[in-house]
C-alpha cells in the first residue's frame, strides 16, 4: 500500500516475479506503476505491505543493499563522468579490483557496441546511445532483479522498436528477473512474459500477453489492450436471444452466441469485439449493418469507421479496400472471438 | 548602423563602470606634485613610490593577510553549511520548506546598521570584540541567508535522478552527495563562493566597529585610517586599493569558466 498524504495510489498490489521472468507492469499514467517500481528499488517507501527479493526480506534495506538495477526513464547518466566511469561506477564503489573493472566494461562495451564511445561523456552521446549506457549500467553490476521504468519513451519510433528487440535479446542472453513499466501495450506484449495490468492502483489482471489479449479479465483490460480499442456494445438482453443495445440497436443473439453464456434474462451485458475479429461481409451474413463514416488506410490493411444504428464500430478490412466513406457496409465475426462482460467482469 | 550603436552603448558602460576605477589605477602612479596639480594630470609619470610607501609606512600586506584570513574563512565555512541545507531543502519533501525561504530571504534584507548594536553587544558579550572569529562570525550571519538562498535554486535544477541513479548503483547518501551531487554543483557552489567572498573582502561597516586593533583589521577599514590628522596620502590610498581589488579580479577570472559551464547539460534526456 502506498499513500501520498490521504491520496491512496497503490492498494492491496501483491504479485510474484518468478526466477528469469520478464515480467511487464502495464497501465496508463498516473495509475501508479512507476511507484510500485520505485518501492521495490527502495526509492520511496510503502506505507504498508512488504517486498521480498529471493526470499530476503528487502523493503526495510537502502537501494544499494538491495541488489537492484534500475534504468531510468530519462537515463540518468553521471554527466561528468566517461561513458567507462558511468558503466565502472558501480563496480568501483563497490571496491573490485581495477582489472575486474576493466574487463567487465569491455564486455559490456562489446555486447552492447559501445566500444568507440568509452571516452565520451554523455551529452556526447545520441538518444540511443545513452539508452545503451543505461542498460550497460544495469548489467554490468549481474543484479538479482532488474527494475526498468519505461526505458524506451525518449526514443523515436524506429529507435524504440530496435531496443525493443535488443531488449528482448539481452533478456534471453540473461536470463534475469526483470520487472519493466510501460504504458504501451505493443512493449508489453512484445517484451513481457507476464503481463501485470494496472488501473488506479489496483491489479486488474495478471496473465501471460495471450491471456491479456484473448481473455481479458473485466472491461479495463479489454478496452486498454489491443489498438484500435475492443468495441463495446452494451446493452440487455431479453430471453437470452436478443440483445437490446442502449443506443437503440437491436442485436439478433441467436447467430452470435452459441453457448449460454446469456440464457440469464434480462440483464445488463457488454459485449466486445475487437477490431481486428471484426470483418466486412456480404449483407445474408451481417450482424451488423451500417454506413462507413471513416477508412483509416494502414498500407497493410484499413480500420473502416462504421455507424451501426447508433454504435460506433471499427472493423478491420484488408488493405486497398474498395470500401469508401458513406458506403453501406455489413459486418459479422466469429461466436468464439466474442467477448462477454456483466458489469465490469468477464463472463466465461 | 545597429551593431555601430551597440558597440557604442557597450563601450559607454564599460566606461563609465570602470572610470572610476582607472582614475585610481593611474593616481596609484603618479607623484605627489602630479596628484595635486592644477589642471589635473592625467597620464601620470609611473612611479611606483605610493606602492612602496603602502607597504612599507602603512603596512598594507598586513591588512591582506587579515583580509584574506577573514574573507576565507567566513567563505570556506558558510559555503559548507550552505550547501548542506540548500540541499536539504531542495531535496527533501519538507513542508515548511518554501516559508523557510522566504525568512531566509527577508533576513538577508535586514539593513546593517539596525542590528550593528545588537551585533555589537553579543560580541562583546561572549568576547569575541577585536578577534578573527568574532568578525567571521557576523560575516557568517550575512552570507549564510544568501548563500543558501542561491544554492537551493541550484540544487532545485539538478536532476534527482541521477541521485537516485546512484543510491542504487551503491552510494551511501554521503558519497551520492560527494561524487555525483556536489561535482554536479559546483558551479553553483562556486558561484555563491564567489560572491561571498567578495562580500567578506570589501566588508567595511563591521569591520569598523568590531575591530578596532590596527593588528586586525581588514583591508578597507585599514585603507580608510590610512589619512593622518594633517595628511591626505591619496597616492599610497589608491596605490592600496588597487592591490585590494587585484584578488577579486583574480578570483574572477580563474574561476570565470567554471561558474558558466552547464555541467548538467545533456544529462537527462536527449
Amino acid at each position: 500500500m502506498k499513500k501520498f498524504g490521504a491520496t491512496s495510489v497503490l492498494e492491496d498490489i501483491s504479485f510474484e516475479a518468478a526466477d528469469g521472468e520478464f515480467c511487464v507492469l502495464l497501465g496508463p499514467s498516473g495509475c501508479g506503476k512507476t511507484t510500485l517500481l520505485r518501492i521495490i528499488a527502495g526509492l520511496e517507501s510503502a506505507n504498508g505491505g512488504t517486498v521480498h527479493i529471493d526470499e530476503q526480506r528487502v523493503d526495510l534495506l537502502p537501494p544499494r543493499d538491495r541488489d537492484v538495477a534500475f534504468v531510468f526513464q530519462n537515463y540518468a547518466l553521471y554527466p561528468h563522468m566517461t561513458v567507462a566511469e558511468n558503466l565502472g561506477f558501480s563496480l568501483r564503489l563497490r571496491g573490485a579490483p581495477q582489472k575486474e573493472i576493466k574487463e567487465r566494461i569491455a564486455e559490456i562495451a562489446r555486447l552492447l557496441e559501445l566500444g568507440s564511445q568509452l571516452d565520451r561523456k554523455p551529452q556526447q552521446l545520441s538518444g540511443g546511445q545513452r539508452q545503451r549506457v543505461a542498460l550497460g549500467r544495469a548489467i554490468v553490476r549481474q543484479p538479482k532483479l532488474f527494475l526498468f521504468d519505461e526505458p524506451l519513451s525518449n526514443l523515436d519510433a524506429t529507435l524504440r522498436s530496435n531496443m525493443r528487440v535488443e531488449l528482448a535479446r539481452l533478456h534471453a542472453r540473461l536470463r534475469a528477473t526483470m520487472v519493466y513499466v510501460t504504458h504501451d501495450q505493443a512493449e508489453a506484449m512484445t517484451l513481457g512474459e507476464k503481463i501485470i495490468v494496472l488501473n488506479r492502483g489496483q491489479i486488474q489482471q495478471i496473465g501471460t500477453p495471450a491471456e491479456t489479449y484473448h481473455r481479458p479479465g473485466n472491461l479495463f483490460v479489454a478496452g486498454f489492450v489491443g489498438q484500435p480499442q475492443m468495441n463495446f456494445i452494451q446493452g440487455r438482453v431479453i430471453d437470452g436471444s436478443v440483445l437490446v443495445a442502449k443506443s437503440g440497436m437491436n442485436l439478433d443473439l441467436t447467430r452470435i452466441l452459441l453457448d449460454d453464456r446469456l440464457k440469464v434474462s434480462p440483464i445488463d451485458f457488454t459485449i466486445g469485439i475487437r477490431p481486428e475479429d471484426l470483418r466486412p461481409c456480404s449483407r445474408s451474413e451481417a450482424w451488423f449493418s451500417g454506413i462507413a463514416d471513416f477508412v483509416e488506410d494502414l498500407g497493410s490493411d484499413c480500420f473502416v469507421h462504421v455507424m451501426a444504428n447508433g454504435e460506433k464500430l471499427i472493423a478491420r478490412a484488408a488493405g486497398r479496400t474498395p470500401i469508401r466513406r458513406g458506403d453501406e457496409v455489413f459486418l459479422h465475426s466469429e461466436p468464439e472471438r466474442v467477448h462477454i462482460f456483466h458489469g465490469d467482469k468477464r463472463v466465461e | 548602423m545597429k551593431k555601430l550603436a551597440f558597440a557604442g552603448a557597450v563601450l559607454w558602460i564599460g566606461a563609465f563602470t570602470l572610470l572610476p576605477f582607472l582614475w585610481f589605477l593611474l593616481t596609484s602612479w603618479k607623484s605627489a606634485g602630479e596628484i595635486t596639480a592644477i589642471p589635473p594630470v592625467i597620464w601620470p609619470s609611473f612611479r611606483w613610490n605610493n606602492y612602496r610607501a603602502a607597504i612599507v609606512e602603512y603596512g598594507l600586506l598586513h591588512y591582506i593577510v587579515n583580509s584574506a584570513v577573514v574573507a576565507t574563512a567566513t567563505t570556506v565555512i558558510s559555503i559548507f553549511v550552505a550547501s548542506l541545507a540548500s540541499f536539504a531543502l531542495a531535496r527533501f519533501r519538507l513542508q515548511w520548506a518554501r516559508y523557510y525561504l522566504m525568512l531566509l530571504l527577508a533576513l538577508s534584507m535586514f539593513p546593517q546598521i539596525a542590528i550593528a548594536g545588537p551585533v555589537w553587544r553579543l560580541l562583546s558579550f561572549v568576547g569575541w570584540l577585536n578577534s578573527y572569529h568574532g568578525i567571521v562570525a557576523a560575516y557568517i550571519a550575512f552570507a549564510l541567508p544568501f548563500a543558501v538562498w542561491v544554492l537551493t535554486t541550484f540544487f532545485e535544477e539538478l536532476p534527482y535522478d541521477i541521485e537516485e541513479a546512484a543510491l542504487i548503483d551503491g552510494c551511501t547518501r554521503w558519497q551520492a552527495l560527494r561524487l555525483i551531487v556536489f561535482p554536479l554543483a559546483a558551479p553553483g557552489i562556486f558561484t555563491a563562493a564567489i560572491l561571498v567572498f567578495i562580500q567578506a573582502w570589501n566588508e567595511f561597516f563591521f569591520a569598523l566597529i568590531i575591530l578596532t586593533y590596527p593588528a586586525l583589521q581588514t583591508l578597507p577599514v585599514g585603507i580608510a585610517l590610512f589619512p593622518g590628522e594633517y595628511t591626505m596620502p591619496w597616492g599610497e590610498i589608491a596605490a592600496a586599493s588597487t592591490v585590494a581589488t587585484v584578488p577579486l579580479i583574480a578570483l574572477t577570472l580563474m574561476f570565470q569558466r567554471r561558474i558558466v559551464q552547464g555541467l548538467s547539460a545533456g544529462a537527462v534526456k536527449g
